[in-house]
């Protein structure tokens, strides 16, 4: 099973609201197309393509079980994005960690008490 | 204690927020005086600001630029739209890698929080799939942001 992860592909999917959606139902477990299908004001042909973009991007993966294909959410997908995002996170932690520190510095006693604006 | 906050808001948002001690005085100051922009605008461990150009006025441009020290840089282009010292920034900014990026409009507020600062910066792109390429490539002015509601989701 390839569950590799193109980022620009999963940001893409994630654009959109109804792949987000299916996204978090399927947080909840593992569904079928139809049962996915269900809450969702759109064809099962349409839900189909918005698992194959999710399938493509290595957020979603399918199971075979008998004639059944159901969908999960594909873990080392999503753990590959978490990383991802907890990574750009902390690079922007980083800049205002510091720009505290900067300012811890720059706090100069010679506010201007009373002044208006 | 996490200070930071970031969402992703509509199709073409995103919003970070962020509290500081300083008064938004001094957070607007270190938004536009380049002395103090070079401290901390860095990105990642390794990085620096070599060049770093703003005239910062209504139509007013800048231009920030990083290096790593191993050859490799890139820089961002903007202009100034709106300048309400010292509560508020309005301005576009593109990232050339080398070839530009679309623009992202950036409104950036410092409103008085007790003794310190709440800023908010949200960000505008000019549709879904640009943003999600802004969060995929990462280091838009250090400025990355996340789908947050993603990892509430999951």
């Amino acid at each position: 099973m390839l569950a590799t992860l193109n980022l620009d592909a999963a940001f893409s999917a994630l654009a959109d609201p109804t792949r987000r959606a299916i996204l978090a139902r399927l947080a909840k477990g593992e569904t079928t197309v139809m049962e996915l299908a269900e809450p969702f004001e759109i064809t099962q042909p349409a839900i189909s393509q918005h698992l194959k973009v999710l399938e493509d991007a290595g957020l979603v993966e399918r199971r075979v079980d008998g004639t059944k294909r159901p969908r999960r959410l594909a873990e080392a997908g999503i753990a590959a994005m978490d990383q991802w995002l907890a990574m750009l996170r902390k690079a922007l932690e980083k800049n205002y960690d510091r720009l505290d520190e900067v300012l811890a510095g720059t706090e100069q006693p010679k506010t201007k008490r009373g002044e208006k604006r | 204690m996490s200070k930071l906050t970031l969402k992703t808001e509509g199709n073409t948002h995103v919003v970070v927020t962020r509290r500081f001690a300083a008064p938004p005085e001094a957070v607007y100051r270190a938004h536009t005086d380049p002395k103090l922009i070079q401290k901390w605008l860095l990105g990642p461990e390794g990085w620096t600001m070599p060049v770093c150009i703003n005239d910062t006025r209504p139509g007013g441009k800048f231009r920030y630029e990083w290096a790593n020290g191993k050859g490799h840089g890139f820089h961002v282009t903007g202009e100034y739209l709106e300048l309400e010292p010292y509560n508020r920034i309005v301005h576009v900014e593109r990232m050339h890698l080398p070839d530009p990026t679309p623009d992202n409009h950036v409104e950036t507020r410092f409103d008085a929080d007790g003794a310190g600062t709440l800023m908010t910066v949200r960000m505008t792109l000019p549709d879904a799939q640009t943003r999600a390429t802004m969060l995929a490539t990462g280091m838009e002015r250090g400025m990355e942001a996340s789908y947050v509601r993603l990892e509430g989701m999951i």
